[in-house]
């Protein structure tokens, strides 16, 4: 910590005092790169709107207690006519049941961000499983698993979610399961691209040499490198996960007890929310599912700029023909 | 490209090109590969996972145990798991892919039935999105950073971040509802009116009436992907020197973009809308939903209510073996076209 306040610490190797040791610099080392990283992409003007964006979205999920009140959800104490039109009280007006459209779009982010995160996970740690394991082991284990892949791959995304959403029933777990489980396979084949260009690094190869085995390779060598193309993936992961909770929830395979905005549209849709011109109803929610997947997406690309340095490259020419527009 | 992969490109000897022929039968016994998973995917999704097969696939149909052993018997249920395989392999590559619970006709007939209304949709709307998506992908890279780039890839990406249906939900709200002063002038859904005689030329007129608002829709869907992904080549094209040369031999900027850049750039934009022509049962199944279009996709999401399984198999069948065959077409054409990828 204390070598925070070091101005001597920032500027290279000579000035390094001794007593640090290997640990203290590799942690100053990633210190360095994450602010040099964050400064890139704080000027990425699309990227910080797309962060400003989600900063909001979740601070409204985690407060939704304090904005609207849990009963609100409840079809028993609804307290609204059928589907109102916005008015003083209502905000946005009330859906087919007499509830607040406001309340339920509080309460819904909850459930979108959360299954669009959780199924994140669930298809992040499988595509970053098979993709090392697939990259790194030249035997059979690895040509089975990057066969695996692209089978996975042709299994077209949708049909399978909805077979799979079908036969394990409807819940919050299982929705955000079938989409972690059908969305891996892109991940796997570009963490499998990264560990093999890796691979063949010298420092790997020197490590071998010295005795290191498989799992200490994969893991001090291989991960720590791959790390932020799985970071700038998980971003646009999420973006993928939270337009397919919609459109399942939409096709009716959502957990029936929860409201999330897919559930919403579902709601509107039946009740013919459109025919009778009853837009608060389904207007809102969609605008919300564009913004967040816009905004993850706008990051995800951010960062896929910060950490791709082929990508820099590309803008900085870009800037640069443009007549430097963007101003200094 | 950079400086630091220059000199290993140099030392390293030229991996030998394969002939087009190995290539083309390498990839044709992957896609078979590929077939041959999904089959089996298919086989132990339906069967295996959910328990008694009896009772799901025909939830609460069978009140007799005669009529549930009928059933054991139709479908080879009361064979052993490995006798069940070889039969259910039989009977797919026979054609025989069971019979639609609920319509009591064979799943086959159901999906040749099923499948024009989709390909006029997907199709259309494939044709007309790649072609606009290409023009605008190109204007947007060759004046990267200008007012028409900065909206065009705005639009697109807020499109690409929308799900296509809700965007056919607005359409159908404001376009053929009406809405303020707009009068709905375009069906809500369908492929036809009732008393439209098909085979007519008015018929036909009616069936583009009906598609309209799905086509725009799906064209809308489209398009954003196509358009970010021309001007994404684009743009990694612009820094080649062969631009500059083309340039200095004096070639005007329209023969520079069109002659040179852009067909280099086609090249991945190419397989990308060939790769989607296979994801046109899963393009179709929520557009269908809202338009109600008794296409491929409509079929799936009204066999989930029932639920009618052996629809359900069939239209995740047709769906695999569409991406596998459109990934098959990508590839060959991708190999034609590109002969670097024949290693």
């Amino acid at each position: 910590m204390s070598a925070a306040q070091n101005p001597a610490a920032h500027d290279g190797s000579p000035g390094v005092p001794a007593t640090l040791s290997a640990r203290q610099l590799a942690r100053r080392r990633r210190r360095d790169s994450f602010l040099r990283g964050w400064r890139l992409f704080r000027r990425n003007r699309s990227g910080m709107l797309g962060l400003v964006v989600l900063a909001l979205f979740a601070l409204v999920a985690l407060a939704a207690p304090l904005l609207a009140s849990a009963e609100g959800l409840e079809v028993t104490k609804a307290t609204g006519g059928v589907l109102e039109p916005p008015s003083s009280e209502y905000w946005l007006g009330t859906d087919d049941q007499g509830r607040s459209v406001l309340t339920l779009l509080i309460w819904g982010a909850r459930i979108s961000l959360f299954v669009g995160l959780a199924a994140t996970v669930i298809s992040m740690v499988i595509g970053t499983l098979v993709g090392l394991v697939s990259g790194f082991s030249s035997g059979w284990a690895g040509a089975v698993l990057f066969r695996l892949t692209e089978w996975f791959l042709v299994i077209p995304f949708l049909p399978l979610a909805i077979v799979l959403a079908t036969v394990l029933g409807r819940s919050l777990f299982n929705i955000a399961l079938v989409i972690g489980v059908t969305s891996w396979p892109s991940t796997a084949l570009l963490i499998r691209s990264q560990t093999l260009s890796i691979k063949e690094r010298a420092y790997i190869e020197r490590a071998r040499v010295l005795g290191a085995g498989r799992w200490h390779q994969i893991r001090k060598h291989v991960l720590p490198n791959v790390m932020p193309m799985v970071f700038a993936n998980t971003t646009l992961t999420v973006a993928i996960a939270i337009l397919a909770e919609t459109t399942l929830s939409f096709l009716g395979l959502g957990d029936p007890t929860r409201v999330s905005w897919g559930s919403m549209l579902e709601d509107a849709f039946q009740v013919g929310a459109i025919t009778t011109g009853a837009w608060w109803f389904i207007v809102p929610p969609g605008v919300c599912v564009v913004l967040v997947v816009l905004a993850f997406t706008l990051v995800g690309q951010a960062l896929e700029e910060v950490l791709n340095p082929r990508l820099k490259g590309g803008r900085a020419m870009m800037i640069g023909g443009g007549g430097g527009g963007g101003g200094t | 490209m950079s400086l630091t992969t220059a000199p290993t490109a140099v030392e390293t000897p030229r991996p030998r090109r394969r002939s087009y022929g190995r290539y083309v039968v390498g990839k044709v016994l992957g896609s078979l590969g590929s077939l041959a998973f999904v089959l089996v995917v298919n086989f132990f999704l339906f069967r295996v996972l959910p328990g008694d097969p009896a009772r799901t696939l025909g939830r609460g149909r069978f009140t007799t145990p005669e009529q549930l052993a009928d059933f054991n018997q139709t479908y080879g249920l009361d064979q052993s798991l490995p006798q069940q395989f070889v039969t259910y392999v039989k009977n797919t590559l026979s054609g025989d892919l069971g019979v639609s619970l609920r319509y009591r006709v064979p799943v086959s007939d159901l999906l040749l039935d099923r499948m024009w209304p989709t390909l006029l949709l997907v199709g259309t709307s494939t044709i007309l999105a790649a072609v606009i998506g290409v023009w605008l992908g190109i204007r947007g890279a060759w004046k990267r950073g200008g007012a028409f780039d900065k909206i065009s890839t705005g639009t697109s990406l807020t499109l690409y971040s929308m799900p296509e249906w809700w965007l056919g939900l607005l359409l159908i709200a404001v376009f053929a509802v009406g809405w303020g002063p707009i009068p709905g002038v375009f069906p809500t859904g369908g492929l036809h009116s009732v008393d439209a005689e098909p085979g007519t030329l008015s018929g036909a007129l009616d069936t583009a009436w009906h598609l309209t608002l799905p086509v725009i829709t799906l064209t809308l869907a489209y398009l954003a992907e196509y358009s970010l992904i021309m001007r994404s080549s684009l743009l990694d094209e612009l820094g080649e020197d062969y631009l500059t040369t083309a340039r200095a031999k004096g070639l005007r900027d329209i023969a520079v973009r069109n002659r040179h850049a852009v067909p280099n750039a086609l090249l991945p934009t190419t397989t990308v809308i060939a790769l989607s022509m296979g994801y046109i049962v899963a393009g179709a199944i929520t557009i269908e939903t809202v338009f109600s279009i008794p296409g491929l996709g409509l079929l799936g999401v009204e066999a989930l209510e029932v639920p009618d399984y052996w629809v359900l198999q069939g239209t995740f069948m047709v769906a695999s073996a569409g991406v596998i065959a459109a990934n098959l077409v990508a590839n060959l054409l991708y190999g034609l076209l590109d002969p670097r990828v024949r290693t």
